[in-house]
């Protein structure tokens, strides 16, 4: 019941030193933040975004991506979690409109029952709406359905400089496409309407197949997409120039009506020993992965959480990784150049330095919806590492090198360390999206590949 | 909320249902499909709010706005509730406020402001309440009150002394309401994250407010206790803290 007065109060007497400590989900770079905002109601955004200095502030959701474009060290974030309302349920044409700091999870324990899901869901349901719009991010559709930004009708967006301001297709389209993809600089998403699909219920019919190289993937790959939803692979990264891997593929199952609980899985309780995710441990366990899946071939009906979500079972599951934490590599690549993506691949086995989830999809050819959105034609990778210092950090120049060579994109969610000459290459009309930042935001991500203040 | 395999439809009453740890009891019980009539200040938070719990399962969700420190508006607020919802069977009484204590050391005015707000008002409303339950000899009054009002710390005895007062009345309106069968549970939660918390120093280890929310709306549902402390540990922390000597208790800095 504290009044604005307090606030204001409080706002004074803060020490401008950083000391509130916030990771992102790698937990690298290690940053400090001056202060948190907390808002719990769309009426208290205002004021923190008129009393804020000029490059200040991030807003930021459950801190789901991987390096530091949710992160604003020595600055201030705005943390959304508490605004999260859902303010309406279109059952009829399956539209529903929540606050920024809803997750995904919500939304699918609200609108399954009723018979929608996610039009486009990433591998965790554990982000915020304000988080998937800030990454435009994509899914095991991508080849069908495009981006999850394709389905935002429309925001409400405040601005420190002309307050609330709604955006769709038919007013403020600029400012929409801004924000799709925007890295959360655009402003403080208030609200969303996302345009949910029809499903029949809670089970996939799933399908995998192994396969032992990148021409044998692309086949499948090719194969699938017109046939299935869902496609995606899984990667074990040791095994270099010719990978191996199993192909995932499903539908939304029309005619089960199994009963369906939906299961908390094991909890990661603290940072592991570093060790313990070594060459050897990782090596045996893909081995084992492998054999698993290439033995379980075949349609299955499985709930829709253990097909988009496998890794949500544990949770904390980056603390795997111990106190250094761990990079992602995701970049995209021209399916045009499979050079490039062997000797990628090539480099990463070499190193011996790969890790247990290694992940690779064909992107579709839907137009982005964002300025600054990620996906585009061509074969995404993404790969783990656990952050062991230089020698970590000298492998992803190495693979830096050639998806610049082969005219591909790193995805800035999973990004602690490009090279502002990469980002300049992934995103080359980066300078149009400028104008659209808030003058009051700011992201250590964006200081850091654009130079900015 | 499943008695003799029957589903009950609460009817419950929420004084500051927009205070953190409101919120999250709310919405567990929206997902019960009971019916909720909310009270707080701010008639916009509201209407966001009862879209939400509309959205997640809630029966029906009735709103009205006042500001419940100030005792002129409660025979209004309480004439609204015997309109909308006269078969309501629980009250929670969720509102508090807690100021640095340092403002209320120095001026009068913040100091009285704590007490109206946390014991007066909440003992004004109590009275309406426990009346009309007493006579219909039914029902339950929750209060959230807190584990400082057991003892009078240096850093923060002003919003303690009126959570302890607030408790002791609690105590002898249930020994008034045993008799006519209306249940007072007095809630005590530690330390919970909060708005009303964000500013205290180590807050990002306090309780989760889903977490306590969890532990009220299973009281609610229960015969006993008639004192929650939550989270549970808390129980057994101010068994110890009520033994230290006032001597020592006096030197110790927190």
């Amino acid at each position: 019941m504290s009044g604005q007065s307090a606030t204001a109060l409080r706002r004074q007497t803060r020490p401008q030193i950083a000391t509130t400590r916030v990771l992102s989900w790698g937990r690298y770079p290690k940053t400090a933040h001056t202060h948190v905002h907390r808002p719990a109601w769309n009426d208290q955004v205002p004021e923190i975004l008129a009393s804020a200095a000029a490059d200040s502030l991030l807003s930021r959701g459950l801190g789901r991506s991987y390096g530091d474009s949710c992160l604003n060290g020595g600055r201030e974030l705005i943390d959304c979690r508490r605004l999260n309302r859902i303010l309406s349920f279109d059952d009829a044409n399956g539209i529903v409109r929540c606050e920024s700091g809803v997750t995904l999870s919500d939304i699918i324990d609200i609108s399954l029952p009723r018979g929608w899901f996610l039009p486009v869901t990433p591998g965790t349901c554990f982000v915020t709406v304000g988080g998937a719009i800030a990454n435009d991010v994509h899914g095991k559709n991508h080849h069908r359905a495009g981006s999850f930004g394709s389905y935002i009708r429309q925001i409400g967006l405040h601005r420190s400089n002309d307050g609330l301001v709604a955006c769709s297709s038919l007013e403020n389209a600029d400012m929409l496409r801004a924000t799709i993809g925007g890295l959360g600089l655009t402003g403080v998403i208030a609200w969303a309407d996302i345009q949910l699909k029809r499903v029949a219920g809670p089970w996939i019919d799933a399908d995998s197949i192994p396969f032992q190289s990148l021409g044998s993937f692309l086949d499948l790959s090719r194969d699938s997409d017109g046939r299935f939803e869902y496609t995606v692979a899984w990667l074990d990264c040791f095994s270099g120039r010719n990978p191996r891997g199993v192909f995932f593929r499903g539908n939304h199952a029309t005619d089960s009506n199994k009963e369906f609980h939906r299961k908390r899985g094991p909890k990661v309780p603290f940072a592991l020993p570093a060790w313990m995710l070594n060459r050897y441990s990782v090596r045996a366990f893909n081995n084992a992965y492998y054999k698993l899946h290439a033995r379980r071939k075949g349609v299955t009906v499985v709930p829709y959480d253990s097909f988009f979500y496998p890794l949500d079972s544990i949770r904390q599951w980056n603390l795997l990784y111990g106190k250094q934490g761990f990079l992602q590599y995701q970049c995209v690549i021209p399916e045009t150049n499979l050079e490039a993506i062997e000797e990628l691949l090539d480099r990463v086995a070499r190193s011996g330095m790969g890790s247990f989830l290694g992940v690779l999809k064909q992107f579709g050819s839907a137009p982005p919806a964002g300025m600054l959105s990620f996906p585009r034609p061509g074969l995404t990778i993404a790969l783990d590492f656990s952050m062991r210092g230089e020698r970590t950090l000298q492998l992803m120049q190495s693979l830096d090198e050639v998806v610049q060579q082969s005219g591909g994109a790193l995805y800035p969610a999973k990004d602690a360390r490009m090279s502002p000459a990469l980002f300049e290459a992934s995103f080359p009309h980066w300078r149009s999206f400028v104008p659209y930042i808030d003058p009051k935001m700011s992201s250590s991500f964006w200081r850091r590949v654009t130079g900015a203040r | 909320m499943m008695a003799n395999g029957v589903e009950k439809i609460r009817k419950i009453v929420i004084l500051g249902a927009t205070s953190g740890i409101a919120v999250e009891v709310e919405r567990l019980l929206a997902g019960q499909g009971d019916e909720l009539l909310l009270v707080a200040r701010s008639a916009q938070r509201l209407a966001e709010l009862r879209a939400d719990l509309v959205v997640r399962g809630s029966g029906n969700v009735f709103t009205y706005s006042a500001d419940l420190a100030s005792i002129q508006g409660h025979a209004a607020m309480f004439d609204f509730v015997q309109r909308a919802l006269p078969e309501y069977d629980t009250v929670l009484l969720a509102y508090g406020s807690m100021q640095e204590q340092k403002d209320s050391e120095t001026s009068v005015d913040v100091l009285l402001e704590e007490l109206q707000v946390n014991f007066v008002s909440a003992t004004a409303i109590l009275t309406l309440f426990a009346a009309d339950l007493e006579q219909r000899r039914t029902g339950c009054l929750a209060v959230i009150t807190s584990v400082a009002g057991e003892r009078g710390r240096r850093s923060n005895y002003v919003y303690g002394s009126a959570k302890g007062a607030l408790s002791v009345f609690l105590q002898g309106l249930r020994a008034r309401l045993h008799t006519a069968g209306v249940r007072v549970i007095t809630i005590k939660p530690g330390p919970v994250q909060t708005s009303m918390t964000d500013h205290l120093p180590n807050s990002a280890r306090f309780a989760s407010p889903e977490q306590v929310a969890r532990d009220i709306v299973r009281a609610l549902e229960r015969r006993s206790p008639d004192v929650l402390y939550t989270p549970k540990i808390w129980r057994y922390i101010m068994t110890g803290v009520r033994q230290i000597p006032e001597t020592i208790f006096k030197r110790l800095s927190f």
